[in-house]
């Protein structure tokens, strides 16, 4: 790509250098490869904290990175333009992997001022103690000089202080979580990344960050059109930039928002002496047959954010577990809690598990499944210490009835 | 009786409709909604809400 330096690159002695990203703009962020637990959410393929330098009359930073890396960041803006020349700061989100650094970047820079949203500033100032921060809403826009920057207001997309910008002259979508994924990657553009990558990895973000505000991000989605930005560039603040076929990403963050049912079952379970595996065998031996793509996942090697990804793409959610100590088996407890907080939508449901004397394991993950507003065509199934053949082949069939019924509202 | 707005997340509580979902009648004002009460979009507590002008 042809560059347009107004500013010479500095020979520095940093081994980290930025990364240009368009004409006027460079990417000051940050890889994390081995991340692989990010409060919780299994980042198998690592992440980025992507925070991006802006070269105009005022130059101006957008976003930071998680702290630990701000001497990296602070080298690659270094890299470009001493950090004393730094005017502005946009905050797009305050959670700390964006602004764990923020602190650290103000102190270096003595930026002019510091844009977030009114909320962000709220909480900007609850995390660090940050005063004095201009709050922006929807409709304001701030001159840069030979671009403006303009400012979007997404409001839990995913928290209550997110926000968007959008900067004119090189026509770039900053969209802070919003089209973004867990993903280290060393090509910085997306259609530089392997598609079916893109594809899971991006689903999964959607799934484990996104989709308790599925309502909202499609309203945001069928918004921007009449946002009249000409928008060239989209850039997030974790895993690939977006320069080609922008309608890929918005398109695989609409369907997976909208949860319409698939011809795709979960059957997850927690089992202690293989009771309820055999259980969970049997039903998706069943589904199979009904012509229905299964994925099984064992509680004890799929975390929970592995599971709700799973939940996400599959219109038939089966869980099942043993009763231990008159309770649900603690791992369903776990996943369930922390599916039934991300709202899954258009779900078939279905209970079962094992128990020895009390048998309360079952009724209490289909009160869950309830919960989640999802439709239990079959009763709860549970089977006295270990299943029978017999037992397995009524699970089996039950299958065959759930895998129908699903097939049924799928077309 | 006036609406309210949950600063949180932007829901404004209509008591014209109240929140029949979360036990709330039609009819109900703010005022009289129990503490216990949450925002039904965000979560957030009924100290996070404002009148709206």
């Amino acid at each position: 790509m042809q560059q347009t330096w107004i500013v010479e690159e500095k020979m520095t002695e940093s081994s980290f250098s930025a990364v240009p990203v368009s004409p006027n703009v460079w990417w000051v962020g940050a890889r994390d490869w081995n991340v692989r637990n990010f409060h919780g959410y299994e980042t198998n393929r690592g992440s980025s904290y992507n925070a991006f330098l802006v070269i105009d009359d005022k130059v101006t930073v957008i976003d930071a990175v998680k702290a630990p890396f701000m001497p990296e960041m602070l080298a690659r803006i270094s890299s470009v333009v001493d950090l004393q020349r730094v005017d502005y700061i946009i905050s797009n989100h305050a959670e700390p992997d964006h602004s764990g650094g923020l602190p650290e970047l103000i102190a270096s820079t003595s930026p002019e001022k510091v844009f977030a949203s009114g909320t962000g500033a709220k909480t900007l100032a609850a995390y660090y103690g940050l005063e004095g921060i201009t709050p922006v809403k929807t409709g304001d826009s701030v001159s840069l000089g030979k671009g403006t920057v303009s400012f979007v207001d997404t409001k839990m997309l995913h928290w209550p202080d997110s926000m968007v910008s959008f900067y004119t002259r090189d026509n770039i979508l900053f969209s802070q979580d919003a089209f973004g994924m867990h993903l280290a990657a060393s090509p910085m553009w997306a259609d530089e990344c392997a598609p079916a990558i893109l594809d899971y990895e991006a689903r999964k973000y959607i799934a484990n960050i996104l989709n308790l505000q599925a309502d909202r991000l499609i309203s945001l989605l069928d918004a921007i059109p009449g946002l009249g930005l000409d928008i060239r560039i989209i850039a997030p603040d974790h895993g690939p930039l977006w320069r080609k076929d922008l309608d890929r990403i918005i398109g695989i963050y609409r369907s997976a928002a909208e949860q319409k049912p698939c011809k795709r079952a979960l059957v997850a379970y927690s089992t202690m002496w293989h009771a309820t595996e055999k259980l969970a065998r049997a039903l998706a031996e069943g589904l199979i047959l009904s012509g229905i793509e299964v994925k099984i996942c064992d509680l004890e090697v799929n975390d929970r954010s592995a599971v709700m990804t799973e939940v996400a793409r599959s219109g038939l959610i089966a869980f099942g577990a043993p009763t231990m100590n008159n309770q649900m088996f603690p791992k369903m407890a776990d996943a369930l809690c922390y599916v039934k907080g991300l709202r899954p939508k258009n779900k078939i449901g279905f209970a079962f598990g094992s128990y020895g004397w009390s048998g309360e394991g079952g009724k209490q993950i289909a009160a869950e499944l309830e919960a989640m507003g999802a439709e239990q065509p079959e009763p709860v199934f549970q089977v006295k210490y270990m299943p029978s053949q017999d037992d397995l082949l009524k699970l089996k069939d039950i299958g065959r009835k759930l895998g129908a019924a699903l097939a049924a509202r799928c077309e | 009786m006036k609406k309210y707005v949950c600063e949180v997340c932007g829901y404004v509580y209509d008591p014209a409709k109240g929140d029949p979902d979360n036990g709330i009648a039609p009819g109900t004002a703010f005022e009289d909604i129990p503490d216990t009460w949450s925002c039904p979009e965000c979560g957030a507590g009924k100290d996070e809400f404002t009148a709206q002008d």
